[in-house]
């Protein structure tokens, strides 16, 4: 076949893309990851989870993650809902509006964060201004949060409003049709239906917010230590590769097991939605 | 007479500027099997949303059993829905699809189970309750659709062109399960189709729509035999529909040559339409070497000459073998007329044209616009 050999020649750049900065660097995490300065085999690194410091961090970040995750998905699935029920008038206008921030650079947005939080920051003069108390947000978790939300947010919106668009409309006028009223059909047709977007959403939301360093470092001060900053500081500050690398394998491996969970998930709401 | 359970009472709905129900008056009887058809774009589709409270209408009143449901919402309706292309719930079984409205009502465990049984039993798909959805064809899928709608008892089932999405065979076999149903079911059937086939097959009354506008209520027998309209006549069935003069009762001039019928009271020389079936028209072999312009029987009513030379004569221009019949064209005083005959006539062979009184169906010329036979869509 020739176009079939064809084919696997136009295929040739990406493997070779794949393998120089996809696979070969994992294998050097690894490398890493399992060997000390010495190069000798070891599983200190990946065992050094359990010190304190570390787990403390992996900890929070999986916390703030999780707390970060619900809170997009409150915020999102209304919004698709809403769009969704829009059809065309509007709607697109709208999405577009919530994604607009993604087109500015997510350190600038995050630096914007940083200034309407501050002690002294923009928040903080308004509420005086109105003679309000004021509030102690930055270098707290509750502003990770508030940073984290607002940049993945979209990425919780967009799959929610394309599952939930796309559920024919005739579905949900078949159960009215049966005699469910809004908030049966709700939770027994669009909720299941909408499961694979859900877990899409999670998927984007969860693991940016899991291996942040950026947010948590400049929302966060220095002092709150998320499990991405500790990672950040072994390759850069300390310079310790090792370290560095044997912290990112297990930040991995719970990053699989939270895809293990959410496909389990889906499985399950295939089948029992009432 | 059995009572009226539905009424349409003057309805009118508009999408943006576009009328699409213009104060439409309808009833429907109980235990009927009434078939909306129409032409895409006709209305009959927002008439059965209308009914099933999808859309709610911008003038006019919907009575249900004597009660005005005009706003009351879908769910709490004694009706249900059997929607195009089935929109069965793809995260649910078989079963759990047929049980969805019954759990909705609270009703028993063992009342479900026995009606999921039933429901099963009835569409002939018993051994189907634990499959999903998409693991069934498109016609078990409308059947489950079926089975869904009718476990909740509804008094009127809704139907939206629920055999579009099949196969001819198919279709035809579900239409005669559509009708044993709804034998067995003893409810209301209310039918929303463009294919006349399907609506002369299934219906004990035919709505014939057009532009929002209704154009013919009668049984199929009359909607076919006696069309009001040019755009019925069209519409249902094929037919050769002719520009004509009405000279006084029981005479029509059809093409310049005078044709006796049996409608009366159009007045005398009134331009009328006149209808003939294709399967009405009688054609006689005649002789190649008959000259046709010169045909001396032509325009003669009195003569007895047709009998053996037909009223008008003409030449077969097309010819398709049909299977029960031949359908042919024969061009005939400037007219093409289609015929449909068990006998076959080739392709150039002369013919003289008879119709028998009874199978010439004369109708007013439309008078306004809106009564205008639109374009059919195919």
């Amino acid at each position: 076949m020739k176009s079939n050999k064809f084919v696997k020649m136009l295929s040739i750049p990406y493997v070779l893309w794949a393998v120089a900065f996809i696979i070969i660097p994992l294998l050097m995490v690894f490398y890493y990851g399992f060997s000390n300065k010495e190069g000798k085999f070891t599983f200190t690194n990946i065992l050094s989870i359990f010190q304190a410091v570390h787990f403390k961090s992996l900890y929070l970040a999986l916390l703030l993650a999780l707390i970060s995750t619900v809170i997009c998905i409150l915020l999102a699935y209304p919004l698709a809902l809403i769009l969704s029920s829009m059809k065309g008038k509007n709607d697109h206008l709208i999405v577009f509006i919530f994604i607009l921030p993604m087109w500015m650079n997510f350190l600038l947005r995050t630096l914007a964060w940083q200034t309407l939080l501050e002690n002294d920051g923009v928040i903080n003069n308004v509420l005086q201004f109105l003679h309000l108390p004021t509030l102690h947000i930055i270098n707290t978790p509750a502003a990770i949060v508030f940073g984290m939300i607002y940049n993945f947010l979209p990425f919780m919106v967009l799959p929610l409003y394309n599952v939930i668009n796309k559920i024919d409309q005739n579905t949900i006028n078949a159960a009215r049709d049966l005699g469910a009223n809004y908030w049966q059909t709700l939770f027994h047709v669009i909720f299941p239906l909408s499961i694979p977007g859900i877990i899409s959403g999670i998927t984007m939301v969860f693991v940016p917010s899991l291996t942040t360093f950026v947010v948590s470092e400049m929302l966060g001060g220095s002092k709150i230590l998320l499990i991405g900053n500790v990672i950040e500081q072994e390759f850069t500050q300390n310079s310790n590769w090792h370290l560095g690398s044997g912290l990112s394998i297990v930040l991995m491996i719970f990053i699989i097991i939270s895809m293990v969970i959410t496909s389990v998930f889906d499985k399950e709401g295939e089948g029992n939605a009432l | 007479m059995s009572k009226h359970l539905i009424d349409l009472q003057n309805i009118s709905k508009s999408f943006g500027n576009h009328l699409v129900l213009d104060e439409m008056n309808l009833y429907i009887r109980e235990n009927e099997f009434l078939t909306l058809l129409g032409p895409s774009g006709c209305g009959k589709t927002t008439t059965l949303r209308i009914i099933g409270g999808f859309e709610s209408p911008d003038v006019g009143k919907v009575i249900f059993d004597g009660v005005d449901i005009t706003h009351l919402a879908p769910n709490k309706r004694q009706l249900n829905t059997v929607f195009q292309k089935y929109a069965l719930f793809t995260h649910m079984t078989i079963a759990e699809n047929i049980a969805f409205g019954l759990k909705i009502k609270k009703k028993s465990k063992s009342y479900i189970d026995d009606k999921i049984k039933y429901a099963l039993k009835l569409v002939n798909l018993e051994e189907y309750g634990n499959r999903y959805p998409e693991s069934l064809s498109g016609g078990q899928q409308q059947r489950i659709a079926i089975a869904r709608a009718i476990v909740n008892e509804p008094k009127v089932l809704l139907l939206d062109e629920p055999l579009g999405a099949l196969d001819l065979k198919l279709r035809q076999d579900m239409q005669y399960e559509l009708i044993r149903l709804k034998k067995e079911l003893g409810i209301t059937f209310i039918y929303v189709t463009h294919d006349q086939e399907e609506a002369l097959t299934m219906s004990d009354t035919i709505v014939v729509m057009n532009q929002g506008y209704i154009q013919q209520i009668g049984t199929p027998e009359m909607i076919y035999n006696e069309p009001e309209n040019a755009f019925v006549a069209d519409f249902i069935g094929d037919s050769n529909i002719i520009s004509s003069t009405m000279i006084r009762d029981e005479l029509v001039e059809i093409l310049g040559v005078k044709f006796p019928c049996v409608d009366t009271g159009f007045g005398e020389n009134k331009p009328v339409d006149a209808v003939i079936r294709p399967e009405d028209v009688e054609l006689i072999k005649l002789p190649d070497d008959f000259d046709i312009a010169t045909s001396e029987y032509n325009s003669s009513v009195d003569s007895n000459g047709f009998e053996q030379i037909g009223r008008i004569q003409g030449v077969v221009t097309h010819l398709i073998f049909k299977g029960v019949h031949y359908e042919m064209e024969v061009m005939a005083n400037g007219f093409e007329w289609l015929v449909h005959s068990t006998s076959m006539f080739a392709v150039g062979s002369k013919v003289g044209i008879n119709v028998d009184p009874f199978n010439i169906q004369i109708m007013n010329k439309p008078e306004s616009e809106d009564e205008e036979a639109a374009p059919i869509e195919e």
